[in-house]
């Protein structure tokens, strides 16, 4: 296994905007982690790249085994000889996740020389092998650009460069697709996936969009309020999904020869970490609430059919 | 091409007649300072007492002084030491307030509250009260006068220079690089301080046009560059007492100072709008 998490808890202060959650990772392996926005994906993301010190947080349980290490437990000197060499990430917004006072080749050469030692040619050839791999035209004269000249699709294929510059087993991707348009979202989404395939990465996806998640993911970690709701296999879980906020995540996905006005949205909003109720913590927004969804957390528990769920009152087959 | 592209602000900034005539008239002062020994018609310090208190007149284009010194010499040479001491002096205050500034807005913490203590201090007193108690330290002369201006300017760098660092260190990229494993100095040389660069060059030059002022002022009070070395401003005193007499000796390098002053502050302008900066100073 590449990367497993266990019983992982993220503190800021006396406030906890994740806890208990668990996953794991293998090579060659895409895992989709959703959920809305402040449910936690993006932290979790960090933590594992050993980056929440950086907003204030902290890893207060729970372990991050990656390739049999645990992050959790290794110093800020250790964890960079993790950060670019063995995991890469792959920033949310590609506009101004370049340095616009460098040119673009300079900005991936350093990550290669970097973290394998290359000089400074052999540098800048696996720059241009590498910029060509991700479907970039004319990478020579790319090299030569600054962020400024490019498009936001090309901006975002640069970030994901300059992430596989250090040929890391691992990479974090927070968002990808977010700040670039429709058709340009399908292209990078649809390259991560072949790199996965090919390079026998693991990837570890970080998106809201249950579309996305549906075209590339093996794996699907859905995350609420912090707490893991459902994990399974993606087929399986789009084909079922036992959750009620998981079954609410697809209806959000437009489907071809919707009625307009028809595509529904999830009535309410996550809550804050710091106010979070007690139970389950979908409770006052799910459709299938029962009483002792009000006052007990339901315990997340393995399937049979593969997977874990957390919910007192699950849809489908019992 | 990498030449061609560093110098493109440079080529914009001119394009405009406005700058362009600022730039003309502070490239003319640069040359003539650097080739005054060539370029003077006289010896800065040729005293002939015969010839004191001249009109222009052909043999001296700009008349004489008391000693009777040929005054275009004296303006050559005094353009000599106004520019070398205020571009040293800013020289210096842009390299020392850069690093103070960068290593106050990237360390944080107690260093940055005590270098902000201090410069916010500094910064409360007129640059002609400091640069006038540090010459008293020091002592008059070059030498004082550009450590007098480098530290009367040092406030306003660094000040720049963290407001900048505070602001770029938010930015993505700088996550994105930590999550790459760059390490604090490569953060600090590679992202954060070309990227506050310009700014603060632009701040430096506009600082030039003031430093040349300050040096005037300090040489008007007999602080500056001594006897018989020429500065704008001790030539400036001495005509004081001859207004009447002999105006030029006291209205011609006042015109110096306050053309090249105009032209340096216009130049900078002209700069600004080439590199399209304006928005980052007013944040800072």
């Amino acid at each position: 296994m590449l990367l497993s998490v266990r019983d992982l808890s993220i503190r800021f202060g006396p406030v906890e905007p994740v806890s208990g959650l668990s996953f794991d990772l293998d090579r060659g392996q895409i895992i989709g982690l959703v959920g809305e926005s402040g449910s936690g994906k993006s932290l979790t993301a960090m933590a594992v790249a050993g980056l929440l010190p950086l907003v204030g947080g902290r890893i207060a349980e729970g372990r991050i085994l990656f390739d049999g290490t645990d992050l959790a437990r290794l110093p800020e000197a250790g964890l960079r000889a993790y950060r670019g060499r063995r995991i890469g990430v792959v920033t949310q917004n590609p506009m101004t996740a370049l340095d616009p006072a460098q040119r673009i080749g300079e900005q991936v050469e350093v990550v290669a020389r970097l973290h394998r030692g290359l000089s400074r040619q052999e540098a800048h050839q696996a720059t241009i092998e590498l910029l060509t791999a991700l479907r970039i035209p004319e990478a020579g004269a790319i090299c030569d650009a600054y962020p400024h000249q490019l498009s936001g699709g090309m901006k975002q294929r640069i970030v994901i460069a300059m992430a596989l510059a250090g040929e890391p087993d691992l990479l974090i991707a927070d968002e990808p697709t977010t700040a670039l348009d429709v058709t340009v979202q399908a292209q990078i989404i649809h390259l991560l996936g072949q790199l996965v395939r090919e390079r026998g990465l693991g990837l570890m996806l970080i998106t809201h969009d249950m579309g996305v998640v549906a075209q590339v993911c093996d794996q699907v970690a859905v995350l609420y309020a912090g707490r893991l709701a459902e994990t399974r296999d993606a087929p399986g879980l789009f084909a079922h999904p036992r959750h009620p906020y998981t079954a609410a995540l697809i209806d959000c996905i437009p489907r071809e020869g919707m009625a307009p006005g028809s595509l529904t949205g999830i009535p309410g909003a996550v809550p804050s970490a710091a106010s979070y109720s007690t139970g389950c913590r979908f409770h006052d927004r799910c459709p299938r609430m029962l009483d002792r969804c009000r006052t007990e957390v339901p315990p997340l528990v393995a399937r049979p059919e593969g997977g874990s769920l957390a919910c007192h009152n699950p849809m489908g087959p019992t | 091409m990498s030449l061609a592209r560093t110098l493109s602000p440079l080529i914009r900034a001119v394009r405009s007649p406005m700058g362009a005539a600022a730039g003309l008239w502070v490239l003319l002062i640069v040359a003539l300072a650097i080739l005054a020994p060539v370029v003077a018609p006289y010896a800065y310090d040729a005293q002939s007492l015969p010839d004191s208190f001249q009109p222009p007149s052909a043999a001296h284009w700009l008349g004489t002084d008391e000693f009777g010194r040929d005054l275009l010499t004296r303006l050559i040479y005094g353009a000599r030491t106004s520019l070398s001491v205020s571009v040293t002096s800013i020289a210096l205050s842009v390299f020392a307030g850069m690093v103070l500034g960068a290593a106050a807005g990237y360390v944080g913490g107690a260093f940055d509250r005590a270098v902000t203590i201090v410069v916010d201090l500094s910064w409360s007193f007129p640059e002609i009260l400091i640069a006038l108690i540090l010459v008293a330290i020091i002592g008059p002369g070059v030498t004082g006068t550009m450590v007098a201006i480098g530290v009367a300017y040092l406030a306003q760098f660094t000040r720049l220079t963290r407001a900048q660092i505070l602001a770029l260190r938010s930015e993505t990229y700088i996550e994105a690089a930590r999550s790459l494993g760059a390490g604090g100095g490569f953060i600090l040389f590679r992202h954060l301080l070309p990227n506050a660069l310009a700014p603060v060059l632009v701040a430096g030059m506009l600082a030039t046009g003031d430093a040349i002022i300050l040096e005037a002022t300090l040489g008007f009070f007999g602080l500056g560059a001594q006897p018989p070395l020429p500065s704008w401003g001790s030539m400036m005193s001495s005509g004081s007492a001859l207004l009447f007499k002999a105006p030029w000796i006291i209205i011609l390098p006042g015109l110096a100072v306050a053309i090249t002053v105009v032209a340096i502050n216009l130049f900078g302008d002209a700069l600004i709008r080439a590199l399209d900066i304006k928005t980052r100073l007013r944040e800072a």
